[in-house]
This record gives structure tokens, C-alpha cells and sequence, in this order.
């Protein structure tokens, strides 16, 4: 029997683990969730309203697929609507994921072992939501496969100057390395599942999905390499994947598009809205499943943290869009900024600077910051503040031609609604079956955190 | 605690990850690549059946009556003509009066409804397509249309795929010929085709007319 061990008090605020923890509670505590604990009220309620929320995605995309794009409210010359902007907003999310998994494991911040493995499927679930609307805005999505550079009958590739051509591998090798990543991940855990579990189908089951993990040393050592390979695989697409997805914008030559910062300011609001989005998820989580032992506010600290850094990279971005506006000395670049704020779109602009550089300066003071409940508002609110940045550059950017005889508003339908919302449900629904038939905190990558593990070498 | 698994599960699910791979990923390609090229796809080689039994390789062939006599507008317009009614009883107002292959024509004639002919060369809407420039620049009617004098239903003889398209619009001096030669069947260039080719390229002002908007306009 091992007895419980009290952990020290770190740096910073209060322990990576709660006290009293040891290798048999971590793992029945996060095992227990899949295994042995009853479906709740709550849990069905919550899969009931996502999934009838995804319903309108069904619908939506159901209309659109009968009578075409027009159902929407794009038209010329705003060509880019909510599907964009929903795309950007969603595989922006995904960008938490991919930087707790690689880049932290990278640097070695044992923190990140709790929220990884919930992380990575946020990460995997926004990235399926974002994928779907490039397609759906295709106008005739059955010939999505014409993206890809296969062998045809026209002799003809994709245009690989267009950053749109570029998309399609950034964001299909990041759903690969994603998924690949998370599941390799989950191959340890899927095995203690497999040895705790007392019914012959989950045995079954999660056995199948182990691939045969059987613990050995050499299992370990290959585990190790594969993951840091992994990360390594995986770092650089942290940034490179927004860069590209800024390139459908910075590549062409709208004003308000054709901007050098791009790259880097798509980056930095990409992590800062899945910061967001990670601790909107994991806040609720911790609650109702009485994890709050495992996810401390330690986590949420170092969490919230990240998300004040990149929001002030994204406060520099903002400021930097002005000053080029008036630096550059042209009369579109200033029309558009100036158009941009005070226009008709200008109280989407004035919304956007308090939701994403007013609000997370709150996120300045420790005592906001260990604050649970006044830390999820504020994440729902980046979250909200990301979505209009994207709404701002998309449709701003658009309605305003060149020409004021091309001048144009664009007015969302209820199809364009249903099928965000839809996404929306989509996620949700994803989310909740992930915690309810997987293991959503790392079990052998907490057990590390143990004091009972850390061996030490013997002093000579 | 028991295996849950037998021991042969590590080989049987190693070949299963494989072959689902090899199998679904490789005969797919291989699949969706053969029927796209297929003639159940593009038509090509299929003969239609026609309302009149009207042979190309009797008329073009034994009897060498011009293309250009039926299909009018072929060196004028984007569409070569079917041509009228009119156009067969110039002929059999005066012979064969009385066969019955015929009087469907004859019908028509009397009628003046159009016999419902079956289009062979069916390009999809999207693409524009114009037989006069092709003819001026010296495209032969069989670089297309194959042996017409030699089929006695008229069938597809190319795939009409873009890529057979683009074979000709990249590499025009492959298939170029004096514009003299146009309605010529069995033409053999008198020379070298691509250094015959390259010399009319250059003589007719031949482009290489690849961009999208050549055809998709």
C-alpha cells in the first residue's frame, strides 16, 4: 500500500497535484470517469442540446448542398462570409492543442501533463469543424477532391502559387500529425483501461485499441522517441498553419489584407483564442467531474497567463494595422482603416478592441487570475472577440471595393447561422463523448508527476 | 487475470492495418483512375444509333462527297452544322426515291420537322469550342474526328477529355497540318510531322492557347 504523499508547494500558486494523491487514486480517479461512474443527468443533457445543436449543421448544410452558396449572404464583392470566418476562428482554436502537446513537452513544463490529452482533442475536434467550411464554401462541394494534386483526366494540378492550394496541405498535415500525435498518446492509458476494466467489452474494446501495449521497458523507450518525434513533427506547424491561413488573406491585394503582419499576428490570436477556448472547456470540466485535484489553479494561472501574453501580441497586431494605415500613405489602406472603425461594420470594431485587448488586461492581477469563475468569463469573451476579429478583417476588408459602385453589405442568413451554431453542436457533441469514453486527462503522464516517481540517481 | 486476446491477435491485426491500407488506398485509386478513363465515362468508341441509318463511309468515303457539302459552317462558325433536310434530298429527290431507309427523310421533308439526330461530339456546356479557328489554323477534320469516311456510324474516336485537349494545345505542332490539307482523310505529311509542325507553327501564327479562360470563358 502506498501511502499518501503530501507534494510541496511549488512556485507560483499552489501544486501541480492536489494533496493527498497517489498512483492508485490518479489512475482510478481518471479511469473511474470512463469505467465505473454512471452516466449522469447532466452529461446526457449537455450531449442531448449539443447534438440537437449539430442538427442545424445537418440542415444547414442540407440546404446548401440543394440550392448552392446563394442560400448565404455572400455575394460580390463580399465572396467570403462566415464560412471564412468561421474557418479561421476554428482552426485558430486548434492551435492550443498542438503547442501544449509539442511545444511544452519540448521544453519540459511538466504543467502541460494534465491538460495535454484534453487539449489535442480540442484541438482535432476545431480542426474537423474548420475543415468542413472551406469545403461547403465550394460551391460544388462533391469535387473537393479537385484540391488535391492527384492524377486526372484534365492534365491539369492545382495552382501551387495560390496560398489557397497551400491550406489544403497545411491543414490536412495538421489533422494528420493531430490525430496521430494524440492517439499515440493515448496508447499507455488506453492499456491501463484495458487492464482495469471488468467487462469483457471493454476489455475487448480498449485491448483493440491498445495495439498490444504491454508496459515493457522497450515499449517505454519507443514510446519516448515516437513522442518527441512527434513534437518535433508538430512544433513547427504551430506556426506554420496560421501562417498560411493568413496568407489567403496576406497574399492578395485587398487593403486590409495585404499586410506583412499577418503571419505573426494569425499566429499569436490563434494560440490566444485556444487558450481560450481550452480553459472554457476545462473550467467546467474540473467542476463537475471533481477533477479539480488533478486541473488546479495552478493550471489555470499558467493558462491564463499564455493568454494575456498573446493577447498583448495581438494588441500590437491591432496597433500595428493603424499605424501602417497612416504610414503607408495610401488613401485605400487609410479609407479602409478608417472605414473599418467608424463604417457601418465600426460597432463590430470598437467590440472586437474590448473583448480582445481591453478584457484580458484584467488577466494582469493574480487575484483575477486564480479567480475560477471571472476566468471563465473572460474566456468566453476572447472567444467571442477572436470570432469578430475574423469577422472585421473578412468582411471590412471586402465591402468597400475599389470602385464605390462595387461598394456592397453583407448580411448573414439563417443558413449561415445554422451552420456555425452547427459546428458549434458539432464540437460540443465530440466533446462530451471524448470524456465520457476516453481517459481526458493523461493517467501515466499525471502518475510521472508523483513524488513516488521521481527516482533519483545515487549519489557516489 | 486470462489474455483477453489470443495470441495470433498481434499477427492478424498487424496484415489487417496493412492490407486495409494496400487494399482500400490502392485498388480505389486504381478504381476511380479506370473509370474515369473509361469509355463508360467519356462515350469514346460507343456508335449511336441514329433515327436515319446514315453512313459516313458510304457518302465521305465511296462516294467523296466534301465534309464541308453537309457541314456548311465549318470554316465559319464555333458549330459545324447539321445540315437541313434539304441538304439530302438535293440528292435523293432524285435517287433511291423510293427506299424505305429513307423515308423518314422523306417524311421530314413533306413535314418539315427536323430528324431528331443523335449528337456523337457532345462537349459538357462549360467548355467554348469553336470549329473555325481550329480549321484556319490547319487542325485536320480526322486529327478529331478520326477515319469519318471509313465508320459507317459515326462513333466518339478521342476521349474529348481536357487532357487529350491540352495534348494538342501545349504541343500544336504534333498534330498541325497545311490548312489545305484540312478535309483530307488518311493525310500523310510529306515530311517529318515535327519539323513540318514546328515550321507551320511558326508560318500560321499558331498559339499555344493554354489558359483556363481559352475554353472555360
Amino acid at each position: 500500500m502506498i501511502e499518501p504523499v503530501e507534494l510541496p508547494t511549488k512556485i507560483g500558486i499552489g501544486p501541480l497535484l492536489g494533496p493527498g494523491q497517489n498512483l492508485a487514486s490518479v489512475s482510478d480517479k481518471i479511469s473511474g470517469v470512463v469505467l465505473n461512474r454512471k452516466t449522469t443527468l447532466g452529461w446526457i443533457a449537455g450531449l442531448f442540446v449539443s447534438f440537437m445543436l449539430m442538427q442545424g449543421l445537418l440542415l444547414g448544410a442540407g440546404v446548401l448542398f440543394l440550392k448552392g452558396v446563394g442560400v448565404w449572404g455572400i455575394n460580390i464583392p463580399i465572396g467570403w462570409g462566415f464560412a471564412i470566418v468561421n474557418f479561421v476562428w476554428w482552426i485558430g482554436i486548434g492551435h492550443a492543442g498542438t503547442l501544449i502537446s509539442a511545444i511544452l513537452l519540448l521544453l519540459n513544463q511538466s504543467w502541460r501533463n494534465s491538460i495535454n490529452r484534453f487539449a489535442e482533442a480540442m484541438t482535432m475536434f476545431a480542426v474537423a469543424c474548420a475543415g468542413m467550411f472551406p469545403v461547403l464554401h465550394m460551391g460544388r462541394p462533391w469535387l473537393a477532391y479537385w484540391l488535391f494534386p492527384y492524377p486526372n483526366t484534365m492534365n491539369i494540378w492545382p495552382q501551387f502559387r495560390s496560398p489557397l492550394v497551400w491550406d489544403v496541405f497545411a491543414v490536412s498535415t495538421y489533422a494528420t500529425i493531430s490525430l496521430v500525435f494524440w492517439y499515440v498518446g493515448l496508447i499507455p492509458d488506453l492499456a491501463t483501461l484495458r487492464d482495469k476494466a471488468t467487462k469483457r467489452f471493454h476489455q475487448v474494446t480498449f485491448g483493440a485499441l491498445a495495439l498490444g501495449w504491454r508496459g515493457s521497458a522497450m515499449h517505454w523507450v519507443r514510446y519516448e522517441q515516437a513522442s518527441l518525434l512527434l513534437a518535433g513533427l508538430a512544433t513547427p506547424l504551430v506556426v506554420s498553419v496560421h501562417t498560411i491561413v493568413s496568407f489567403d488573406f496576406a497574399v492578395s491585394i485587398v487593403p486590409g489584407w495585404h499586410t506583412t503582419i499577418f503571419p505573426p499576428y494569425f499566429v499569436a490570436g490563434a494560440i490566444y483564442s485556444g487558450f481560450a477556448m481550452v480553459l472554457t472547456l476545462m473550467i467546467p470540466v474540473r467542476q463537475f467531474y471533481g477533477l479539480k485535484d488533478l486541473i488546479t489553479v495552478r493550471h489555470l494561472n499558467n493558462m491564463a497567463k499564455v493568454t494575456l501574453a498573446t493577447g498583448l501580441v495581438v494588441a500590437y497586431g491591432y496597433m500595428m494595422e493603424l499605424f501602417f494605415s497612416f504610414y503607408s500613405a495610401s488613401t485605400y489602406e487609410g479609407f479602409m482603416m478608417h472605414n473599418r472603425m467608424f463604417g457601418p461594420y465600426g460597432g463590430f470594431y470598437w467590440a472586437l478592441i474590448t473583448c480582445n485587448i481591453v478584457t484580458p488586461q484584467f488577466l494582469w492581477s493574480k487575484r483575477v487570475r486564480t479567480n475560477v469563475p471571472i476566468l471563465f468569463v473572460i474566456s468566453l469573451i476572447v472567444n467571442v472577440g477572436m470570432w469578430l476579429e475574423r469577422f472585421v478583417i473578412v468582411v471590412t476588408s471586402l465591402h468597400r471595393d475599389f470602385l464605390p459602385s462595387s461598394w456592397g453589405m453583407y448580411y448573414p442568413t439563417v443558413w449561415d447561422f445554422a451552420v456555425f451554431f452547427g459546428t458549434i453542436g458539432l464540437f460540443l457533441t465530440l466533446i462530451f463523448l471524448f470524456i465520457r469514453v476516453l481517459p481526458m486527462i493523461s493517467i501515466f503522464e499525471i502518475r510521472m508527476l508523483l513524488p513516488a516517481q521521481r527516482v533519483k540517481e545515487p549519489v557516489k | 487475470m486470462p489474455q483477453i486476446f489470443h495470441h495470433s491477435s498481434n499477427t492478424l491485426s498487424k496484415i489487417s492495418i496493412i492490407s486495409a491500407l494496400v487494399v482500400l488506398g490502392g485498388v480505389g485509386a486504381a478504381l476511380f483512375e479506370l473509370m474515369a478513363d473509361s469509355s463508360y465515362a467519356t462515350n469514346q468508341g460507343v456508335m449511336r444509333v441514329q433515327p436515319v441509318q446514315f453512313s459516313h463511309s458510304h457518302h465521305a468515303g465511296s462516294m467523296g462527297i466534301d465534309c464541308r457539302y453537309c457541314h456548311t459552317s465549318v470554316e465559319n462558325a464555333a458549330f459545324a452544322n447539321i445540315p437541313p433536310t434539304k441538304t439530302c434530298m438535293n440528292c435523293h429527290s432524285q435517287i433511291w426515291t423510293n427506299s424505305k431507309e429513307l423515308e423518314m427523310v422523306r417524311a421530314s421533308f413533306r413535314s418539315d420537322e427536323s430528324i431528331p439526330w443523335v449528337k456523337v461530339h457532345d462537349l459538357p456546356d462549360f467548355v467554348y469550342f469553336n470549329h473555325s479557328i481550329h480549321v484556319k489554323k490547319g487542325v485536320g477534320c480526322e486529327t478529331c474526328h478520326g477515319r469519318i469516311d471509313q465508320m459507317p456510324l459515326v462513333y466518339q474516336k478521342n476521349s474529348l477529355e481536357m487532357r487529350w485537349c491540352l495534348d494538342c494545345h501545349r504541343n500544336p505542332e504534333q498534330y498541325v497540318r497545311p490548312p489545305s490539307e484540312v478535309f483530307t482523310m488518311g493525310y500523310k505529311p510529306p515530311e517529318d510531322q515535327l519539323v513540318m509542325g514546328a515550321r507551320l507553327v511558326k508560318e500560321n501564327h499558331i498559339q499555344k492557347l493554354d489558359n483556363c479562360y481559352t475554353c472555360h470563358r
